[in-house]
């Protein structure tokens, strides 16, 4: 076993001979955004490129998502990854609101992003009509580097996050907006 | 090879439904019958039941939608094979858009359910005896009927992927 081996940097804090202090935001959100459990909603060729991303190759579990969470109840990240139909629509709102909070939404590709060349009658304009979305990722379908970039956009929101933001009224007037049960 | 020629099909038709449909195929091989609607499940059930014919499959549904065709706005067509004779007929009925209504084939085609729904759901076209003739494809939601021709491709009024966006 030789490499390098990179382990996160703590946060900053008050350090002393057996003590070390600092704010319960900093290391929640350090041991959330390192250990993110990824729910891959993939529906066209956006899918296909996460595949490759999870593979040994790219290896996505290098950033701390190593468990891909094939239920919504047990996860923190919803990758939608493809074109979304608006018959489809309903479905993905459901899983969302199955998912336990704290919980984020990353929209890979143009299509879940846009509606990318589906301009048409049958396809959703984005899934941001449907549900709140944290990060987009640009791109037909983008590259795994891109995806991977992606998910360490949402580690930096997730360490940055404060504790009470899921409690605030903000908050709650967004999930109203977007009629979130 | 097919064993039942063209000339056939086309006596069979001046034998049994003289006046009740067109020769439109033109310089197709495929023979295009254009037929009247209400003469449209009697014409079919004796394709389909005739021994000697036996167009006992149907290979498609589709609709279409001519706005410029005044009182025959709206076309069904169905195409027809003889398994046994390795023959394919097309026929094809019109409909005023304001009041589009076919008799339904699912009394003689079990296929002839889901393709009625899929024709319903595109063009608006009212299958006259269907049992269950609601939207197959689209959301249920969908209140148009969006291959016909006043539906626009795209939404008029959408900004975002207008050329500005894009510096042009």
């Amino acid at each position: 076993m030789s490499g390098k081996i990179n382990i996160a940097e703590a946060p900053p804090g008050l350090e002393g001979l057996g003590f070390f202090a600092t704010t319960l935001d900093a290391v929640v959100g350090l041991g959330r955004k390192n250990s993110i459990w990824p729910l891959p909603f993939a529906t066209s060729c956006c899918g296909i490129e996460f595949m490759s991303t999870m593979s040994s190759h790219y290896d996505l579990a290098r950033f701390g998502s190593e468990r891909l969470s094939f239920t919504p109840r047990q996860s923190d990240l919803l990758m939608v990854m493809g074109t979304i139909a608006k018959k489809m629509g309903p479905v993905l709102r459901q899983v969302y609101e199955q998912m336990a909070e704290p919980k984020w939404v990353i929209a890979v590709g143009a299509c879940a992003s846009s509606g990318g060349i589906f301009d048409t009658y049958s396809v959703l304009q984005g899934i941001d009509k449907i549900i709140p979305v944290d990060v987009y990722v640009p791109g037909c379908p983008p590259r795994p580097e891109q995806i991977i970039d992606g998910v360490m956009r949402i580690q930096d929101l997730i360490g940055k996050e404060s504790l009470r933001r899921r409690n605030s009224a903000e908050y709650k007037e967004l999930m109203e907006k977007y009629l979130v049960k | 090879m097919t064993s039942l020629s063209n000339e056939q099909i086309i006596n069979y038709f001046e034998t049994n439904f003289s006046g009740c449909y067109t020769l439109t195929s033109g310089n197709s091989d495929l023979l295009n019958f254009e037929v009247q609607t209400n003469q449209l499940y009697k014409i079919v059930s004796h394709l389909f039941h005739d021994e000697e014919l036996g167009f006992q499959f149907l290979t498609d549904i589709c609709g279409i939608h001519y706005p410029d065709q005044t009182d025959k706005e709206i076309g069904v067509i169905y195409h027809l094979h003889s398994m046994k004779n390795n023959a394919r007929i097309r026929l094809k009925v019109f409909v005023p858009i304001a009041k589009p209504d076919v008799p339904t084939l699912t009394g003689l085609y079990g296929s002839a359910n889901w393709m009625e729904r899929e024709t319903y759901d595109f063009f608006g076209v009212n299958f006259l005896g269907h049992p269950n003739l609601k939207r197959i494809l689209n959301m249920d939601e969908m209140v148009e009927f969006p291959l016909r021709k006043e539906f626009p491709l795209e939404d008029p009024t959408r900004l975002d992927k207008a050329d500005f966006q894009f510096g042009r």
